[in-house]
């Protein structure tokens, strides 16, 4: 820290991406509330744990070689270089992944970082309850959360990223980044694991299978959207000087800046969160005919359908966009159920994924020929660049891991729970040991009543 | 082109102002806006007129309004 001014700077940067992990840690909660909402009973305490481990399994992973990866693959590598010179500050034995008071910034930015990772392993948790194996899941967590969704980021959601530069891909809040590819990765795992016993009909229509308890469904929703706030926040960088930045910006303007440092304000992304939120819920409320799951849920797709742009979209024109992307991922949900057979517990992969891919799309069309970087030689942003960018999200890093990946566990025995298990509940066990201590509690106090 | 008419960012911020596409539309997406949300409250009263409707047929003895009632 040289000057008064770039210490301010540096403890306000600091102490910023500080206050968005927290924020963020709602989002956890709220997928947690969420998804033992929508279980049944005889499985609330696997459906708990199993999201609640992705915490450590995925931290620890992201440490070890998560946070590397953002740093080292810009470039593919092999699409333009190799392995990126700052890759070396972010190994593990590096001595700035540590206690250290030159360098007061990679420790919350890790933090930001890592907690999107987790959003993206929940939201594969939810598509999966009551039937997977907590371990298969745990192995997924850590290939989503810590290999598969920061290898997309470090393609197109970096200064530097390949795809920023040849495709002008622009994603400013993550539909593709953390959304799409967490949808995709969710379907590549249903395709696999299979519908739960007793969601379809032996006619091959689906049967709805209720939450047990709605109210726990729309508060860790609600806690969603809370924490989302946090998540939009820890996307900018939040004051940075045009020489600091390094690009074609000239003057001495200070501004915030997106993942890409180019210029956006958190007054510009507050309205667009909270006209593409409104914008979802008023569309699901119509088409989901005041289904609270679904409006709930829609708010939530409007405002991924919209992040890959809301950083330059006008208000209204992020509330449009949200409307029709929830209004497609709620029509493509039921399609794909019906039509395939796909029994995803909390539409994650219509909400995120097919919102997410949406939304990309649009953002190629509403952003046309808009630079996607303040740095010379990169591609504009384009539809085909979008579109390009959305398959490769979705599909490459998405489906088509978790596909390969359950394909193998499946083979081995370890992806799915037997049927008699299911049927008696994940918890059968601890849920027998539970009655039994009740039972021998209250028989050794009604011995002391005489 | 460019739909907000910038084709890259060497400029001086301070002489940058709104960045969002299509400006000089802003009426236009007011007017689209008012009838999203106009449209939003006729398909609503639409459709709770219908529920409302369905509501009316159901539970002609009024044994399900009882338990409603005793569920509090």
């Amino acid at each position: 820290m040289g000057s008064n001014l770039d210490a301010l700077t540096t403890v306000f940067t600091e102490f910023y991406y500080w206050v968005t992990v927290v924020f963020m840690f709602l989002i956890h909660v709220g997928f947690c509330l969420y998804e033992v909402g929508a279980s049944r009973r005889r499985n609330h305490l696997h459906t708990l744990m199993k999201n609640t481990m992705l915490i450590p399994l995925v931290t620890v992973t992201f440490y070890f070689f998560g946070w590397w990866i953002y740093w080292a693959f810009p470039n593919g590598p092999g699409i333009l270089g190799g392995i990126e010179d700052a890759a070396a500050a972010n190994t593990p034995w590096s001595q700035t992944m540590g206690t250290h008071l030159g360098d007061r910034i990679t420790g919350v930015f890790w933090a930001a970082f890592l907690l999107f990772s987790w959003t993206a392993a929940s939201i594969v948790s939810g598509s999966v309850i009551e039937r997977i194996r907590s371990g298969a899941f745990w192995i997924h967590a850590v290939l989503i959360g810590s290999v598969f969704w920061i290898i997309d980021a470090a393609w197109g959601w970096h200064a530097g990223g390949w795809m920023v530069k040849l495709l002008g891909y622009h994603d400013a809040y993550a539909s593709g980044v953390i959304h799409a590819i967490a949808g995709g990765y969710a379907l590549g795992i249903l395709v696999v694991l299979g519908p739960r016993l007793g969601k379809f009909r032996e006619d091959g229509t689906p049967r709805d299978i209720p939450p047990h308890n709605p109210w726990m469904v729309t508060l860790g929703l609600f806690m969603i959207y809370t924490g989302f706030w946090g998540f939009y926040a820890a996307c900018n960088v939040p004051a940075i000087s045009p020489e600091a930045i390094g690009g074609q910006i000239t003057g001495e303007t200070w501004t915030a800046t997106n993942i890409y440092l180019a210029p956006t304000s958190l007054s510009a992304i507050t309205f667009n969160f909270l006209m593409s939120l409104s914008g979802g819920l008023m569309v699901a409320y119509i088409v989901s005919k005041g289904d609270p799951f679904w409006t709930y849920s829609g708010g939530l797709a409007g405002i991924i359908t919209a992040s890959a742009g809301n950083d330059l979209y006008h208000p209204i024109q992020a509330m449009l966009i949200a409307g029709v992307g929830t209004w497609c991922a709620y029509k493509l949900h039921y399609w794909v159920e019906r039509k395939f057979k796909i029994d995803d517990a909390v539409g994650a992969v219509a909400v995120h994924g097919y919102a997410g891919f949406i939304g990309l799309i649009i953002a190629g069309f509403v952003l046309w020929g808009q630079p996607s970087s303040p740095y010379e030689g990169y591609a504009t942003i384009s539809p085909w660049g979008q579109l390009i960018g959305a398959c490769i999200m979705f599909g490459l890093l998405g489906f088509l891991p978790a596909y390969i990946v359950s394909k193998i566990m499946s083979g081995m025995g370890m992806l799915r729970i037997p049927r008699k298990v299911e049927l008696e509940g994940l918890d059968f066990d601890e849920n027998s040991t539970y009655q039994a201590a009740v039972d021998e509690v209250r028989a050794a106090e009604k011995a002391l009543v005489a | 082109m460019s739909t907000n008419g910038m084709t890259s960012w060497a400029v001086d911020l301070k002489d940058i102002g709104a960045i969002y596409p299509f400006q000089g539309a802003e009426v236009l997406m007011v007017l689209v806006g008012l009838a999203f949300w106009i449209g939003w409250h006729v398909i609503q009263l639409r459709q709770e007129n219908e529920e409302v409707a369905r509501e009316m047929k159901a539970d002609a003895e009024g044994d399900e309004a009882r338990d409603a009632i005793d569920r509090y």
